[in-house]
């Protein structure tokens, strides 16, 4: 977390080189023997690392050139964005090519709605049309689980944000002002924490019940938000802490700078690597918790479609049709898992550098 | 911004002390000078002397709590900055009073350009547009010696080595063209030929600005040949003050005695380097006589019972010393001992 010695020693030590020099004489050669030699040696370290650094311009490339170098991460950061890109445009796709929507019903009749398995059309034989086969009400699984993922997708991202807006700025607060209100502030997110958070989303959302799948999404993401910024806060009021005291903040204090500019344009951008780590794995978690609210059924509400709820209907039928199951099962499985991989890779990146 | 107004700054008695839990730290106790524009000062002493906390209280940036300014005044330019509002405290730093830090490695924002860094002191005092800030911000770096500024301006404070990243915090300093500029150990984080090249910046650039200086720092060779009036602190406290030139060649404390013999002279025979023996008291259990007389070599048994005076020697130098008179005395009469 200190600089990097290889900058910093030439600076430390010619303060002793004025005391050191009249001593020549002194009865212990190797010390002065061994210091021009590592002086070289440092000296040409620091060359290439500034030839480098003249490519590469801001920390943030050195992290991405770090984070390419790790291919786990490389292989989630991919699957991420290809589910992303599927998960915004398939369901439109099919739309214009196949012409159905994910929640298109082909019949009326009751005695006709049956789950066909993958790849197998109406008349049982192979067929493209359904490349996860349908659901209960004959509706095309791979459209809904494409469906799912918006809703599963969005609902991770947005709580994260939300997560990130409260918690950065709540633990920035907390940490710069320190004293009695970060004392304060802290206590109450101890007592925040010591709450089973999975029964408070419970009560908020039986509480606020809304009347559409709509106003029950948006609730979803306040009550997901709302507790998931806890351990953020604390992050960012730990690195506030350690930061708080460096010389640039008083420097940027004796240029006059206001409190509230301190804390959000000079500290904030300096706790980004672990926030950035962290919002990474904060988003499976979210969506994790979201599946298992839809799965209890306190989640997405049908007609809307996520990758929880899919499979909770799935799970009623695991017996006689499996793909019901499989498929969103599978999908968020594989997402979560990229993410994961991408969030580890980003802390392995951004870590070492920190300044 | 008077110019009838002939001292800048006049700092009255001032008290800055810390609540520890081991009692009280009276880390600036009683320090009272004057400042006049143009003019350098130079404040030395040992680390733990008060240097650092006289000139974070001149600004008001003493962390509080556990520190706290009990009393004096700090009249700058007519005005008492210890009775100002802070939003008006802060208009005036960076602004009309500006600082350098010791450390530059520490002292830039890592994360952000050379160039926000700049553009933020001038978009903020001077009310600059972000293009005139930047062209601000250009034309400052190559006063301080930058080359490439262009190119350089852009780049982040890790593409910069040591002796750089103090320019940039000249140039930062500088950028409002302040009154005062507070340079507090500017030089020690950096290689002595940086050093050098650093001090005469500074020198140059306060010729041209007019800026007065106040320049803290433990190394004494640093101050005779940049500063006008020296001020030695020790314990919170002044013990001597006077023209830098009659304080070089005429000592009349003890304490500055023996500061000027631990100065290594690479000319003289090898030799054993002087100490003052001991160290440095615990400011927050002083005991009533004279701070350095456990460590002075002068000292008496009423150096041990009774705080010493503070004695005017001539008209512009004062040391506070029971035996002031014979020590300046003494050091009048045989300069050669005072490596002048």
């Amino acid at each position: 977390m200190t600089d990097d010695p290889v900058e910093h020693h030439p600076e430390d030590q010619p303060a002793l080189t004025p005391l050191g020099v009249p001593r020549v004489e002194t009865p212990d050669p190797d010390v002065i023997a061994v210091g021009p030699e590592m002086a070289v040696a440092e000296a040409d370290v620091r060359w290439t690392e500034g030839d480098e650094v003249i490519k590469g311009r801001s920390l943030w490339r050195d992290a991405w050139r770090r984070l390419l170098k790790n291919k786990l991460a490389v292989f989630g950061l991919v699957v991420v964005i290809l589910i992303t890109i599927a998960s915004i445009t398939g369901p439109w796709l099919i739309h214009k090519t196949l012409g159905f929507t994910p929640d298109y019903i082909p019949s009326n009749d009751v005695r006709l709605i049956k789950s066909f398995p993958p790849f197998t059309g109406p008349d049982g034989k192979f067929s493209w049309t359904h490349p996860m086969g349908t659901d209960n009400a004959g509706r095309d699984q791979f459209a809904r689980v494409l469906q799912g993922g918006q809703i599963s997708l969005f609902v991770g991202i947005i709580s994260t944000l939300v997560s990130l807006l409260i918690g950065i700025s709540y633990g920035a607060i907390a940490g710069y002002i320190g004293g009695r209100l970060d004392n304060l502030m802290m206590r109450l997110v101890d007592v925040l924490y010591s709450l089973p958070y999975v029964i408070l989303i419970i009560v908020l959302l039986s509480m606020f019940r809304s009347q559409t799948p709509r106003g029950q999404l948006v609730l979803l993401f306040v009550a997901l938000g709302a507790v998931s910024w806890l351990t953020m806060a604390r992050i960012v009021r730990g690195q506030v802490l350690s930061l708080k005291n460096q010389e640039f903040v008083l420097a940027a204090r004796a240029t006059g700078v206001s409190t509230t500019r301190i804390i959000f344009r000079h500290l904030v951008p300096n706790t980004l690597g672990p926030v950035i780590v962290y919002a990474t794995l904060t988003i499976p978690q979210v969506m994790l918790t979201e599946a298992f609210l839809s799965f209890l059924g306190f989640g997405v509400q049908a007609p809307l479609s996520s990758w929880g709820s899919l499979a909770a209907d799935g799970a009623q039928n695991i017996a006689i049709y499996p793909w019901q199951l499989i498929f969103p099962g599978v999908t968020m499985a594989l997402t979560l898992f990229s993410l994961n991989f991408l969030g580890d890779g980003l802390r392995d990146a951004l870590d070492p550098q920190m300044r | 911004m008077s110019s009838t107004n002939r001292h800048l700054l006049e700092v009255n008695d001032l008290r800055t002390y810390f609540e520890t839990e081991d009692g009280v730290v009276k880390a600036v106790d009683g320090i009272s000078f004057l400042l006049k524009r143009g003019e350098t000062l130079g404040i030395v002493g040992e680390s733990g002397s008060g240097k650092s906390v006289t000139n974070l209280s001149i600004i008001r940036l003493v962390p509080n709590p556990p520190g706290k300014i009990v009393s004096g005044e700090i009249i700058f330019d007519g005005q008492d900055i210890l009775l100002l509002r802070p939003e008006e405290v802060r208009k005036i730093r960076g602004c009309r009073i500006a600082m350098i830090f010791q450390d530059p490695m520490t002292s830039l924002n890592p994360f952000l350009k050379i160039s926000k860094q700049l553009m933020e002191v001038t978009q903020l005092h001077l009310g600059h547009s972000k293009g005139q800030a930047y062209e601000h911000a250009i034309k400052m770096l190559e006063t301080v010696g930058i080359p490439d500024a262009r190119t350089r301006v852009d780049n982040y404070p890790h593409e910069f080595s040591g002796g750089m990243r103090q320019r940039v915090m000249i140039a930062m300093a500088l950028s409002c063209k302040p009154e005062l500029l507070i340079a507090d150990e500017p030089t020690t984080a950096l290689d002595v030929t940086i050093q050098a090249q650093i001090l005469e910046l500074i020198k140059k650039l306060k010729h041209e600005t007019g800026t007065s200086v106040i320049l803290i720092t433990h190394d004494l060779g640093v101050v005779a040949g940049m500063t006008d009036h020296l001020i030695v602190m020790y314990a919170g406290k002044i013990f001597e003050q006077a023209k830098t030139t009659e304080l070089f060649a005429r000592p009349g404390n003890p304490y500055t005695k023996g500061l000027l013999r631990s100065v290594p002279d690479p000319t003289a025979e090898q030799g054993k380097l002087y100490q003052i023996p001991g160290a440095p008291p615990d400011v927050s259990h002083l005991q009533p006589g004279c701070p350095f007389a456990p460590r002075c070599e002068r000292a008496e048994e009423i150096c041990r019972r009774e705080f010493p005076p503070f004695v005017e020697l001539t008209r512009d130098h004062h040391s506070l010393c029971h035996f002031a008179d014979e020590v300046f005395a003494a050091s009048g009469g045989n300069l050669e001992s005072t490596r002048a």
